[in-house]
């Protein structure tokens, strides 16, 4: 199967016209055309569509009809389809390495226009790989074993989502939520669009399944704070902060909250987004999982000053819950893949300081109008306005913060969606007058139309045009005591000013502040935005660059609760995948040093970030641990003797490249 | 049975490479005992008639030293080439370029007008220059031209072998000659010294810590040394680990840092690119302006990495400052 | 190649992971470019060896770029502070040999600067033309001229050798 080293060359080449993508701007015939010219090349091919099954089909029949011992294929990226060809070189009876990739779709046909030029640059790299490929040696792969359990970051609706089915198809899972309850975002939602049905019941089930799972190990008020290794073996530090109770004795029933040395609450309640109170210690929301309070360090008198009764610490009595000593603890975990699903930040409108947000205490977020119809919100699902009175009319201004070149460019998908759904309820509960500002309605996705339909047919009405100011000066008597809406209706083609009583600002999503640095920690890409990189936006959506990281919910992009879902079972999919197929297999790509040359030097030694190079202090010659090494070829370039080697990356091989690139003028 | 015939000769060399093979001592009765020397201009008197009433191939080897500069050396080097079986490159100058190839570094315009006019220990207020042919009182002198660039033996001519050093250790040279006498001889190009870094036979070896990080670069003068400790480990730019083994690590025993005379390994193209590789790899600094600091310890990186190997190295010639001065010329 | 004609030759090393990804991103989203560069990938921009880049220059190229992931994103942790310090020294080296230290650059790129892929491309060439050409090769063979045409081929040493034979000579 092997070729031997002795064996004279035939190096069959391909180059694929991807429809018009390549074709469009690269004469293919002509880059074959050259390529047959080139030394050692037997057979020179251009074909539609190399990476079908006719195209795979292809390069087998050559291999074996033409005794081809070397395959080159230009096309798209490697990172796309690489392996694609590896696998069909190696069907054809060869060792899947005896072949080359040219990148000339993203590399040249896709960011050129000139097509005389972009022909030139692919004849040039073609000729690269062809002389590049005739030092390639067979290698084969190594497989890693995967470590069954799975690390699961951020315990929002994905999150839970994700763990309960890698949990139910039994595998260990760790879930970690910074917040001290799991839920998210969507715990704090009354209803969800579009069938209405109330998000708690939706929601707690899946809160509570997590807390009772056997296979879950749940660690909220707790961050990733280090991950080491790769995948299937990673090694994860989990900071796990002072909560100043203990949850396994916790019962819940805040009987110390009652008995705290505050009478009242005095504290923003995060849960209802700042339009409450809570004590400093306190449950995080009545849903919450684990039912288990938690003190605020920063409000809490015993832990500023040491000098508090502690009526709490009675209260709590011999169940002996509430624990003052307690540290924060670091604590390593091993795990085979992660998946991270960190959500999103909600956008502050007070970047738009013409909406008034902050100014004017009856302009709402959507989030704040979301806690006031929400029956365990501050107001019992009354909405009220700031005066305590019940609003007549209700604007809803789509897009604050989005599709804003000034802003956030980008369309938060939810918002539309979220603010019909408002609107729909209040028009059903208070018979308020509720107008949407839109720019474009965007329904999108099973019954969305329908919801927008049935908004319409509720009487909410739509006015399309992009909301320029919020104001309390009114110009007339009927605008009085209210806030008014300056803006251009374009489909009556005209400037009004509405008068209303609550403006709520359809805030869009964005990446949570703390994104870069989730993404050092797990070695991730962003996009420009902040948003978590998909390894491919179509084929790998949940993978990421780094293999055994997953991503799953609003910390890739926005999207609403059944797309959210849907991404964390794939993710959840595909590290179950990772770990019944039991093993990964490796790129060959890994450094080696030849003894016999070594001198013994140990330059190289404390370069390896993966502790995979060692000195042997008897032979006196350092020697590489392929198992340890990643490949990244550090110190191939730096060993001064050029002792040490690299697997598919071999400084001939590059040498080779280097004068294939430039020998084509 | 007639014994070989061997020529030594000499180019841009500083006349260590002879003294090297006198170095031999009583060594050097075998050598003539089993070869005919018929050419060695510095140790007896030839000339070059000697050498061209000769066949071709006619001597079995020549070992020729230096750097190739001038027309009169690369005429002798082709010469000697038509007339030699194996024709050895003996020494860094002759393999590398060595110490006179530091002269790529500059035009052969501003070496000339340094040397004849603009040092400060110059008087020649005529501005004289030599030239290829001088008249003077009806009769015609002439000189070798002073090439462009300096430039290897095997940019000259065709080598068959490799004797690294400045100059080649006696051990070499011997065992050079033995493989020669026996037909014991490797393949074509080679480098007749082990093919394997100076680390492994310094005498300092044990002594270098294995996770070495650079905050600064030392130059020996300017330090005290400690005799027994890695001169890497004391911050000094030691071209050990980048250059062949073979000389014995005289320098490092010396209590002096390798300066890289032997030249690089078989693997590696460019000894100075890779020496600089590994040296800044190590290094502690981060960030360019603390990484800077730090380079300006190695005040003359040319001089420094390419010591030896300018000629040879993949840049080989500062061909703007060339370009420059044939434009000023012209 | 006459100087009318010419079009500067661009040689890239791109780490898989940042900038050849940034490249990929870049033709995904259908930027244009200057079609004057050759990229390589590598795994790390710490595989870039000096030789590299000189290889690149002496066999013609005009301009050599290295793209690594931004400090402290690199995937190998500290492979592109590696290549920072050589591109330093070697730009010095560079400099004491007459080339333009402008003619070789380091960029960080991350994966998702498929814009940034396009603006560094298209500013290096309009840089390296204002230059002008490097053509090592055709002034190494200006240089050589002086030798006829005899000595030519002989520009670039010989490179492996075997070793084990050779150990033989030396201490066998």
């Amino acid at each position: 199967m092997k070729v031997k080293d002795d064996q004279p060359l035939r190096i069959g080449f391909y180059v694929c016209h991807c429809g018009h993508n390549i074709a469009g701007v690269v004469d293919c015939a002509a880059v074959a055309q050259y390529a047959a010219t080139l030394e050692g090349v037997v057979l020179s091919r251009d074909y539609k569509y190399m990476c079908s099954s006719p195209g795979q089909e292809l390069i087998r029949e050559d291999i074996r009809d033409h005794n081809l011992n070397r395959v080159v294929v230009a096309s798209c990226s490697p990172l796309l389809h690489e392996h694609t060809f590896r696998t069909a070189v190696a069907a054809g009876g060869l060792n899947p390495f005896l072949f080359q990739m040219v990148n000339i779709r993203e590399h040249d046909a896709w960011v050129h226009t000139d097509k005389a030029a972009a022909t030139d640059k692919a004849k040039a790299l073609a000729a690269a790989a062809i002389r590049r490929v005739a030092r390639h040696r067979p290698l084969e792969t190594t497989r890693a074993p995967i470590h069954p359990d799975v690390l699961v970051v951020g315990g929002g609706i994905s999150g839970i989502h994700a763990a309960l089915t890698l949990a139910n198809a039994g595998k260990k899972v760790y879930l970690v939520e910074r917040d001290p309850s799991i839920g998210g975002h969507m715990a704090q939602f009354d209803k969800t669009f579009p069938t209405l049905d109330c998000a708690a019941c939706i929601l707690t089930p899946k809160m509570s399944a997590v807390r009772a799972h056997k296979n879950i190990v749940l660690w909220t008020y707790s961050e990733v704070a280090k991950v080491e290794g790769y995948v299937g073996n990673y090694t994860v530090t989990v900071r796990r902060k002072a909560r100043y109770v203990q949850e396994e004795l916790c019962v819940g029933c805040q009987e110390c909250v009652e008995a705290c040395v505050f009478k009242e609450p005095k504290f923003p309640d995060r849960f209802n987004v700042g339009l409450s109170r809570r004590k400093p210690i306190y449950m995080p929301f009545p849903q919450a999982v684990p039912q288990a309070v938690v003190i605020d360090p920063e409000r809490c008198i015993e832990l500023k000053t040491g000098k508090c009764k502690k009526t709490c610490l009675e209260a709590c009595a011999d169940r002996h819950a509430i624990d003052f000593q307690q540290k924060e603890e670091l604590v390593q975990i091993h795990v085979g893949s992660m998946i991270v699903a960190t959500g999103y930040e909600l956008f502050d409108p007070r970047r738009l300081p013409h909406y008034g947000y902050g100014r004017y205490p009856d302009v709402l977020t959507t989030l704040e109008c979301e806690r006031l119809i929400s029956s365990s919100g501050p107001t019992g699902g009354e909405l009220r306005l700031h005066s305590g009175q019940a609003p007549t009319a209700v604007g809803f201004v789509l897009c604050a913060g989005s599709r804003d070149y000034k802003t956030n460019r980008w369309c938060s998908r939810t918002c539309c969606m979220h603010s019909m759904k408002l609107a729909q309820i209040i028009r059903e509960r208070t018979g308020a007058e509720v107008t949407l500002f839109y720019i474009d309605i965007r329904a999108p996705g099973k019954g969305g139309e329908e919801f927008y339909d049935r908004a319409l047919a509720q009487g909410v009405k739509f006015v399309r045009g992009r909301v320029a100011e919020v104001s309390d000066c009114p110009l007339s008597p009927a605008e009085q005591g209210k806030l008014i809406v300056r803006v251009e209706d374009t489909l009556a083609g005209m400037v009004r000013r509405i008068p209303l009583d609550m403006v709520v600002l359809a805030v869009g999503m964005e990446p949570q502040a703390n994104a870069q640095e989730v993404r050092r920690i797990m070695n991730m890409s962003c996009s420009a935005e902040g948003w978590f990189l998909e390894k491919h936006p179509k084929m790998a959506p949940v993978s990421t660059f780094t293999d055994g990281v997953f991503i799953a919910g609003c910390c890739q992009g926005p999207k609403d609760i059944p797309d959210s879902i849907a991404q964390a079972g794939a993710a959840a999919a595909e590290a179950l995948a990772l770990i019944d197929a039991g093993g990964i297999d490796q790129e060959p790509n890994t450094a080696y040093i030849s003894e016999e040359d070594c001198s013994g030097c140990k330059s190289c030694v404390d370069l390896c970030p993966y502790k995979a190079i060692a000195f042997d202090p008897v032979k006196e010659k350092a020697s590489i641990n392929a198992a340890l090494c990643k490949g990244c070829g550090v110190c191939v370039a730096a060993c001064p003797s050029g002792s040490i080697g690299q697997n598919l990356f071999e400084d001939q091989e590059v040498f080779e490249e280097i004068e294939g690139v430039l020998a084509h003028a | 049975m007639a014994k070989p015939k061997i020529g030594f000769y000499w180019c841009a060399s500083c006349g260590g490479c002879e003294e090297a093979v006198v170095d031999l001592a009583e060594d050097i009765l075998a050598v003539t005992a089993a070869v005919d020397i018929v050419f060695w201009p510095v140790a007896m008197d030839y000339k070059k008639a000697d050498v061209t009433s000769l066949p071709d191939q006619a001597l079995t080897a020549t070992f020729i030293n230096g750097a190739i500069r001038t027309s009169e050396q690369e005429e002798m080097a082709r010469l000697l080439r038509a007339k030699s079986r194996y024709l050895i490159a003996f020494g860094a100058c002759a393999q590398l370029g060595g110490i006179p190839a530091l002269a790529n570094e500059f035009s052969r315009e501003a070496i000339l007008s340094w040397v004849y006019q603009d040092a400060p220990t110059v008087v020649n207020p005529e501005r004289v220059r030599p030239a290829v042919r001088t008249d003077d009182d009806g009769r015609t002198l002439t000189l070798p031209e002073f090439r462009n660039v300096v430039r290897t033996l095997n940019q000259v001519v065709e080598v068959d072998y490799y004797l690294p050093g400045c100059p080649p250790t006696p051990k070499l040279i011997k065992a050079a000659v033995g493989a020669l006498l026996e037909g014991k001889l490797p393949p074509r190009g080679t480098v007749l010294a082990p093919d394997v870094a100076l680390c492994e036979e310094c005498p300092r070896k044990k002594t270098k810590p294995q996770d070495l990080h650079f905050t600064a670069f030392k130059r020996p003068h300017l330090v005290p040394l400690d005799p027994e400790l890695c001169l890497l480990a004391q911050g000094l730019v030691c071209m050990g680990p980048a250059t062949r083994g073979g000389c014995g690590a005289l320098c490092p025993g010396a209590n002096m840092p390798c300066t890289g005379c032997f030249g690089p390994t078989s693997r590696v193209r460019d000894q100075g690119a890779k020496m600089l590789s590994s040296l800044t790899s190590a290094m502690e600094a981060k960030e360019v302006p603390e990484v800077e600091k730090v380079l300006a310890g190695i005040p003359d990186p040319v001089g420094t990495f390419y010591r030896y190997g300018l000629a040879g190295s993949l840049l080989r010639v500062n061909t703007t400052a060339a370009a420059a001065a044939s434009k000023e010329a012209l | 190649m006459p100087e009318n004609n010419w079009q500067p030759r661009i040689v890239a090393f791109f780490c898989s992971w940042c900038t050849y990804t940034a490249a990929d991103l870049a033709g995904v989203s259908r930027l244009k470019y200057a079609p004057n560069i050759r990229i390589i990938r590598l795994m790390c921009s710490g595989r870039v060896d000096p030789q590299f880049v000189l290889e690149a220059l002496a066999r013609g190229a005009d301009g050599v770029l290295i793209g690594g992931c931004h400090p402290g994103d690199c995937h190998y942790a500290e492979g592109n502070f590696k290549t920072l310090r050589r591109y330093q020294m070697l730009r010095r080296v560079l400099g004491a040999m007459g080339i333009s230290e402008e003619r070789i650059r380091l960029e960080w790129i991350s994966a998702s600067e498929g814009e940034r892929v396009r603006m560094v491309i298209n500013d290096l060439v309009e840089r390296i033309r204002i230059l002008g050409p490097l053509d090592l090769p055709g002034r190494l063979a200006a240089c050589d001229a002086e030798l006829g045409a005899s000595a030519q081929a002989l520009r670039l040493p010989q490179y492996r050798q075997p070793a084990a034979d050779l150990r033989e000579v030396i201490h066998g």
